[in-house]
């Protein structure tokens, strides 16, 4: 509650909440308002920079597709897919990390090794080897790749936070009642893991939204004529020279989206951080 | 509040003063507004002399000293005179504050773990004061530092110097840290509760290493603590500070013997204190020979410690074979200093913590070999109260959520209507309203808190309660109200009660037998009358000779007879007796052999193999 | 402190083991194969051409050949380049990939390590204000976009830099790649120090230090600095990652003839070899990487040798 008050009062968390929330609106609402289609080709107007006609707003593509419409649609996509990947790889990595820090000793320890020994791998290229060798373009493949590697730290930091709530003293106090261990987990160590959960989700989101676009970018995510930020920014930065606009304009969005994301989970991690207190 | 204007105070060896400090205030400008710290404050320190700053945690003692030497954040406003030796310190710019800090005024804090800078050499830290103020080479200032640490008694100096804090104890960093403040010969020693962290033991060998420095030198000192047996072993004169402002001055037996403020009295009234070791306690011993409730037999509890490479662990033996029994309704003290397994111990009784060998049988049943299930069933006769009041409550629920908790786990078919009801009656006897229900652990004081885990402790009427340091985290008249309590609590339920504390005056209060640890080993067992008034064991009696006790008379003597010496290793525990590395009377049979287990006069124990003799 | 490094450098050779395994297995059962998009291959010339690569044998088998050729530094043929080994593939592009990424790591720890203790030393006046909404700006964006945009400001419409190519490593090809890859790690190395030293700053050994009458600056750098790097130090295996992941996209918009075009080229043929070539070369470097990360924080941190 104390949180939510000093969440509210923070002008950068207030203003990254507005703008975050006029930002998905217009991506979930805004193509329908439009006449054109995300894939629909206007022959008449190829390449047409903002500005010109109102009917593009935001100017044409080498084929004519309405760049609204398509960075709007990209919005929608690159939202969908990093939230959930970020539900993937938070529930993977919360059940993970609190039962390793929970169960302690012997389970704990293989546990953790694993989660060590997958982290010494570089993830990046699994994650391009398995987009790239099963289905191309696929969401699906996508998210298992792009939440597989983010569970990881989430399990390492819960595993953390875990470790730290069994250490206190009222997690004993609970033992000495008589709760069972199961018990315990569920009404003492899961609700006090909530917080940090909160503020590492929030963070997660932005850097899940960077991953899908980065896929997208080098051709492994979202395929043609599926639009989505990453390859967006890609044919933009193919056309930069002589149609920056399809650089500059989705580029815009996903700055925008980030940062409004980063500062939302550092006003966040500010208001539940208890040395504020 | 009554408050004697200290200004007015004529002294005739004025010119004597090492500080005055003339209506010093300090606040502090925070987003809340401005909040003052210490108003008006007015002392003085002559050279020789040691004045005890006394009063509880923020009545602004430290503040007001940590002013005048420009050591406080940016946001703090600080107003009047502070002379140093004639020179006006609060005006001074922050060079000439510098060229004085650690070189004419020296400085000791509370917490000499997190007070050294963690990645320098012990040495280094002392060397490079000698060569900011001093000027001395490198070399020059690490001969000097090594001489400063034998000064200081730490042991094997040479040894030390290349040392990183975290590898020496507590009292040995504290040791260095006074060697730091010494090193310039300063002419006046600022102490900032430089005992409060450390076991009693320890803050007797650190204040008598004070008081002696102090007369070597002639250095003027200020002892900030809320101690008040540190300040009758060690101060000439005491100031007792409260809210700000200082509210008594004189010279310690004055102080500590007629108090004329209502604030000082209660706060000498409630100082902890031995009682006369003739006069009866207020505990009886326990009634006839009744058949022990709770039984430990031969319990051991071991932690493996792992060293990383080659994959050797070693096994620290935190409890080593300890055995007693504890009879219905009567309570058993246990202490000892830090490392001697008291918490470890407790925990074991209780199954909260797997005993490696030994059995622990409660009521004819063996906790250790029931299904876990049954064990669980029958937690609702044994229960605890933790050492730390606030992290012993869960920080998201309610209190009254918390103080449920047992009802919900024990008592099957019991409505909401009904749980209030029980909650608000066990909120109640431990003189905590009911309305404080609604709200969060971290809304209450830190006796209020403990109070709560008392009431969840309490609210299904255990028959065994156990103390892990109840009171340890509390301010001084918080303490004694807790202990009050479990006195009531104890004698209005008839359960039985093991209480474990390094606070040897707070045991005698409450127990009716004593046991006392030493490196996880059982050091004497006895009824606290008989063993206050005459310890058998060596150990014993340097413990009750390190309680520190609020007497100008008696304390200085008390302090001058500090043993030396520290535990040792756990991990590497001495041959045959564990204590005969810091026994007065070891002698060659004590290297050879682990002393047997005694029994004398048939109601007290010791381990000793020279107890006859002294 | 030796005996803490050797501890850490025995440990590398089974995770490394355990890197070749997995990616072993991941990359083998995939569906497809090598041979798939040549469409004009008959079954008799696919068998031979497994065949000769050993392709036809059991993976058990196929496996263990290839830690035996590991073993002798050989990574075996490339299965889509048919002229050149594996090993003359990364040979070829490896000095690229690494000048860019140890160069933007380093500029990175240039400015980002000594912008964040200005902006904590000066802490809430202008030039901590400045930098702080700097690096949060610099931290949201990913190379993908700073890397085009650099070129289209820089190259197309300033006409300071060349705008791709590589030309040997001519300093001017290199600016704008390794700028786009150093610019989130400074902005994020900034961030992290600036906390750090404003904790260690407000620690009671810094005030018990002032207490003795120490000096602002051997306080800064003798009893603050080395606690506060702590942190950054720990980013460095991250950072690592981080610039290995730019990379990819960093030699794809400047064209630069790294091995990043390898990674991604080879997955899409379905070339075994030079994907686990990749993937044992980059494996190696971040643990290399890492452990040099570890014993730094070691040495900076006399507590954590102990353990």
């Amino acid at each position: 509650m104390q949180a939510g008050r000093r969440l509210a009062s923070n002008r950068h968390t207030r203003l990254a909440l507005a703008v975050l929330g006029i930002i998905t609106l217009l991506a979930v609402v805004g193509p329908w308002f439009s006449p054109w289609a995300f894939d629909q080709l206007d022959w008449q107007h190829l390449a047409l920079p903002p500005g010109h006609i109102a009917a593009h707003w935001f100017g044409t593509d080498r084929l004519g597709r309405d760049l609204f419409v398509r960075t709007l649609c990209g919005v929608r996509l690159s939202l969908l897919i990093s939230i959930l990947a970020s539900l993937v790889s938070l529930g993977i990595g919360v059940a993970w990390g609190a039962v390793a820090g929970f169960a302690g000793a012997r389970t704990d320890e293989w546990m953790m090794r694993f989660v060590d020994v997958l982290y010494s791998l570089p993830y990046l290229f699994i994650v391009i080897i398995l987009t790239t060798l099963f289905q191309r373009g696929s969401i699906g493949v996508l998210l298992v790749a792009i939440g597989a590697v983010g569970w990881l730290t989430t399990a390492r930091i819960v595993r953390g936070e875990t470790l730290a709530l069994k250490r206190r003293e009222f997690i004993e106090a609970a033992r000495a009642t008589g709760l069972a261990p199961a018990a315990i987990l569920v009404r003492h160590i899961v609700p006090n893991l909530l917080g940090p959960v909160a503020v590492y989700a929030t963070l997660t989101i932005p850097q899940m939204i960077i991953f899908e676009s980065f896929l997208s970018f080098l051709g492994l995510g979202v395929q043609e004529p599926q639009a989505s930020l990453g390859n967006l920014i890609n044919v933009g930065a193919q056309e930069m020279q002589s149609a920056p606009w399809m650089l500059l304009v989705p580029t815009l969005f996903l700055v925008t989206l980030l940062i409004c994301l980063n500062l939302l989970g550092d006003g966040l991690r500010d208001a539940l951080d208890p040395r504020e207190r | 509040m009554r408050w004697i204007p200290v200004s007015a105070e004529v002294t005739p060896a004025d010119a004597g003063q090492v500080l005055r400090l003339c209506g010093l205030s300090v606040s502090f400008a925070t987003p809340a507004g401005v909040v003052s710290a210490a108003q008006d404050v007015n002392l003085h320190v002559a050279r020789g002399e040691c004045l005890g700053v006394v009063g509880e945690s923020g009545a602004g003692k430290s503040v007001s000293f940590l002013a005048l030497l420009g050591l406080l954040p940016p946001n703090a406003r600080v107003r009047g005179q502070a002379q140093f030796r004639g020179a006006e310190l609060l005006s001074a710019g922050p060079r000439a504050l510098e060229r004085l800090r650690g070189a004419a005024i020296g400085m000791v804090f509370q917490d000499p773990m997190t007070s050294l800078t963690p990645h320098l050499r012990v040495g280094e830290q002392i060397a490079e004061v000698l060569v900011r103020h001093r000027g001395l080479s490198w070399a020059a200032a690490r001969a000097r530092a090594q001489e400063l640490l034998r000064r200081v008694q730490v042991t094997d100096p040479a040894r030390r110097m290349g040392q990183y804090p975290h590898e020496l104890s507590g009292g040995m960093r504290q040791r260095v840290m006074i060697a730091i403040a010494l090193a310039c010969e300063p002419q006046l020693l600022i102490a900032d509760e430089p005992t409060t962290s450390l076991d009693v033991t320890i803050q007797a060998q650190i204040l008598a290493l004070l008081a002696q420095l102090k007369r070597e030198q002639g250095m003027a000192m200020v002892l900030i603590t809320h101690d008040l047996g540190a300040v009758a072993g060690v101060a000439d004169r005491v100031a007792v500070m409260r809210a700000g402002r200082v509210i008594e001055t004189g010279p310690v037996a004055a102080i500590l013997k007629a108090p004329s403020d209502p604030y000082t009295q209660a706060l000498v009234r409630n100082a902890p204190r031995l009682e006369e070791p003739t006069s009866a306690g207020v505990a009886q011993p326990a009634r006839g020979q009744q058949a022990a409730a709770l039984t430990l037999t031969d319990v051991s509890v071991g932690f493996t410690v792992r060293a990383r490479w080659f994959g050797q662990s070693t096994v620290l033996a935190a409890v080593n074979g300890v055995s007693f029994g504890l009879r219905a309704g009567e309570s058993l003290g246990v202490v000892g200093e830090s490392g001697a397994g008291k918490s470890t111990l407790a925990r074991a009784a209780l199954q909260l913590l797997k005993p490696s060998s030994g059995r622990v049988v409660w009521m004819g049943t063996a906790l250790g070999e029931v299904p876990a299930r049954e064990l669980r069933a029958l937690r609702r006769d044994l229960q605890i109260i933790f050492q730390d009041p606030l992290g012993s409550l869960d920080p998201r629920r309610t209190v009254g959520e918390i103080v449920a908790e047992p009802l919900q786990v024990h008592v099957s078919g019991l409505d909401a209507r009904a749980r209030e009801v029980e909650v608000a009656a066990a909120l109640l006897r431990v003189g905590l309203p009911a309305s404080l229900g609604g709200r969060y652990p971290h809304e209450l004081s830190g006796g209020e808190c403990q109070r709560v885990g008392i009431a969840r402790a309490m609210i299904l009427k255990p028959r065994l309660l156990v103390c892990d340091e109840p009171v340890s985290a509390l301010d001084t008249p918080t303490q004694q109200q807790i202990v009050s309590l479990l006195a009531e609590l104890k004698h209005a339920s008839g359960l039985s009660l093991v209480f474990v504390s390094h606070n040897l005056a707070l045991v005698q209060r409450l127990c009716e037998r004593v046991l006392v640890l030493y490196l996880g080993r059982m050091m004497e067992l006895a009824p606290a009358q008989l063993l206050y008034a005459r310890p058998l064991h060596p150990y014993t009696r340097e413990l009750i000779s390190a309680v520190p006790i609020p007497d100008p008379d008696l304390q200085p003597a008390r302090l001058a007879r500090a043993l030396p010496g520290e535990p040792p290793s756990p991990l590497n525990p001495p041959s045959g007796c564990v204590y005969r590395t810091r026994c007065p009377h070891a002698a060659a049979v004590c290297q050879e052999r682990v002393p047997a287990w005694e029994e004398v006069n048939g109601d007290r124990h010791v381990a000793c193999h020279r107890w006859r003799e002294l | 402190m030796l005996r803490y490094a050797l501890r850490r450098i025995g440990g590398l050779i089974p995770t490394l083991l355990v890197i070749v395994t997995v990616s072993f297995c991941i990359v083998r059962l995939a569906p497809g194969g090598p041979f798939d998009q040549e469409q004009t291959l008959t079954p008799a010339v696919r068998a031979n051409l497994d065949h000769l690569y050993g392709l036809d044998q059991p993976l058990a088998t196929q496996y263990a050949h290839y830690l035996g050729g590991l073993l002798h530094g050989d990574f075996g043929p490339s299965l889509s380049q048919r002229d050149f080994t594996v090993t003359e593939l990364i040979a070829q592009g490896l000095p690229v990939s690494v000048t860019v990424g140890l160069l933007a790591i380093l500029l990175a720890l240039v400015i980002g390590i000594p912008a964040g203790m200005v902006a904590a030393i000066w802490r809430n006046q202008g030039a901590d204000h400045g930098l702080t909404l700097f690096a949060a700006l610099a931290v949201a964006l990913p190379s993908f976009v700073t890397g085009p945009l650099f070129a289209l400001v820089f190259g197309l419409a300033l006409h300071w830099l060349p705008v791709a190519g590589w030309e040997r490593g001519a300093p001017r090809y290199l600016v704008l790649p390794v700028l786009t890859l150093a610019l989130p790690v400074a902005a994020y190395l900034a961030r992290l120090t600036r906390a750090s030293l404003l904790e260690v700053l407000g620690s009671p050994w810094i005030r018990s230090a002032r207490a003795r009458g120490l000096g602002g600056t051997r306080v800064l750098w003798r009893h603050a600095l080395r606690p506060a790097l702590l942190p950054a130090v720990s980013y460095l295996g991250p950072a690592l990652a981080y610039v290995v992941t730019g990379s990819l996209v960093v030699e794809t918009v400047f064209g630069l003839p790294g091995t990043g075009r390898y990674l991604v080229q080879g997955a899409i043929d379905r070339d075994y070899p030079l994907v686990m070539g990749m993937i044992v070369v980059y494996g190696t470097l971040l643990l290399v990487f890492n452990l040099i990360a570890d014993l730094l924080y070691g040495w900076l941190d006399p507590r954590v040798r102990h353990e």
